[in-house]
């Protein structure tokens, strides 16, 4: 699958991942800088919707491959503003590269742009659909503080729209992960979700609370809850207060445990957690840059 | 009563399709599927709750110098599984095929999800797998319930044309 395309999270088996996993972990080693093995290499860079860390991401290892990269630059100033369809611009814009990273607001775009082009296409985030590189950078800071299997995860907080919460439970599958899913009522994992999970054999446990589940936790993966998400700012308030950590929230929790968040935040981790060893968010942003190296390399046909 | 002799209600046609043994109340998703809205020319006619010593009641389409495409079959399977298909050629059935369950539907059904690419205006068909109690968008992973697939079919052929 890796040697084509990556759409989904969905479709990675472990093998697959471990192959990620591990090529950056070698890059991680050897320094991230100077791979230059993918001199003369393009990447496109297709941002139909802003996002620049991932933009960023992608770029700074790109160019640590020894490759280049060309932007498409804004929506507002390129063709796709003059009515063309996704599937013409992939067209024209694959011939300029040698992979193309694509982020769209639509779901499944994608994965319809991954099959009118040859070169391998990354899939960067499809609307609330998929985002498996932020996946995989997830797991590699999963892996690389708690290892990945024999381990209990807890998922807390918008796990209704967190397109990065789906994925990665998704590929949590694949290992001996015991998953926890904490949030309200109101933005509890969507069906679709929790039919896949089960399909794929997992157990979902739900909670509304923390304390219950917190000690047995080697992970805990925080999302943000999004004011936009409630019709009345007090009752988002009252909601969004109870998924919120701090040092104290955490006095229950394994001395060991792993804490998560994609970032940005807003205040769901206190700042005083930053200064515990418990805090991992930073590393896992950094972490975006070797295991985007190693995807690239693979996709690009480094040497296995 | 053998269904040979309800067919008599409904007028015989000369080259076409009938599809017999349709699920009670789904003929008029049956034409949507055909993408027959009464705008075209085709000569259609239609029984509803026939009799039926199989189903208790049935509906019955034929439709005059139609033949039904793959699509349209793997779709009717979802609405009406037991349905049967004839080949009609000079007042002869000269085919006589049960619809099968497919894995996957392309075309016809539109995705429920607003925000699917392929409710935008792309060169794309949709495509729906099939699993045991409904389908589910390839493109964007939606899931409709066998019980609400009837609701997506797309009425004005959108999903079968737009390639
Ligand atoms: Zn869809």
């Amino acid at each position: 699958m890796l040697e084509d395309h990556l759409i989904s999270a969905a479709h990675l088996s472990r093998d697959d991942i471990e192959a990620v996993l591990d090529r950056a972990e070698s890059v991680d080693s050897a320094g991230r800088a100077g791979h230059g093995s993918h001199d003369g290499h393009v990447l496109a860079l297709c941002f139909f919707e802003p996002s620049t860390r991932t933009k960023m991401s992608f770029e700074s290892a790109m160019k640590r491959l020894g490759g280049e990269t060309i932007d498409m630059g804004s929506v507002e100033s390129s063709s796709v503003k003059k009515g063309e369809s996704l599937a013409d611009t992939v067209r024209v814009i694959e011939g300029y590269a040698d992979a193309m990273v694509l982020r769209h607001p639509s779901e499944g775009s994608a994965k319809l742009a991954s099959e009118f082009v040859d070169v391998p296409l990354v899939n960067a985030g499809d609307g609330a659909g998929q985002h498996p590189s932020q996946t995989l950078l997830d797991l590699y800071t999963i892996r690389e503080n708690a290892g990945l299997d024999g381990i209990t995860v807890g998922i807390m907080g918008d796990l209704k729209y967190g397109r990065t919460v789906h994925s990665l439970a998704h590929a949590l599958t694949n290992f001996d992960v015991r998953q926890h899913f904490i949030s309200p009522e109101s933005l509890r994992l969507p069906r679709n979700v929790r039919y896949d999970l089960h399909e794929a054999g997992a157990q979902v446990r739900e909670h509304t609370g923390l304390e219950e589940v917190l000690p047995e936790l080697d992970v805990l993966y925080v999302t943000r809850i999004q004011r936009e998400r409630f019709p009345e700012e007090r009752e988002y308030r009252a909601v969004a207060g109870e998924y919120r950590i701090d040092n104290g929230t955490l006095s229950d929790a394994h001395p060991d445990l792993t804490v998560m968040h994609p970032l940005p935040r807003v205040d769901e981790i206190a700042p005083e957690v930053d200064e515990t060893a418990r805090a991992r968010y930073f590393e896992q942003a950094h972490n975006g840059v070797p295991v985007r190296m190693a995807l690239l390399d693979i996709l690009l046909g480094g040497d296995r | 009563m053998s269904d040979t002799n309800e067919e008599l209600r409904v007028s015989k046609i000369r080259d076409g399709t009938v599809i017999d043994h349709v699920t009670g109340g789904q003929a008029l998703n049956v034409l949507a599927i055909l993408g027959i809205d009464g705008e075209g020319d085709e000569t259609v006619s239609i029984g509803m709750n026939v009799p039926s010593d199989k189903l208790g009641r049935k509906d019955v389409v034929k439709v005059e110098g139609r033949e039904l495409s793959q699509s349209e079959v793997d779709v009717l399977s979802l609405i009406a599984p037991e349905a049967t298909i004839n080949i009609i050629r000079d007042f002869d059935v000269v085919d006589k095929n049960r619809v099968e369950r497919t894995t996957s539907v392309t075309g016809i059904l539109v995705c429920p999800n607003h925000n699917c690419i392929t409710n935008a205006d792309e060169p794309v068909r949709t495509e729906f797998e099939v699993f045991d109690n409904g389908v589910r968008c390839s493109y964007c992973g939606t899931i409709v319930r066998e019980g609400d697939v009837a609701e997506r079919i797309d009425a004005r052929g959108v999903g079968e044309t737009a390639l």
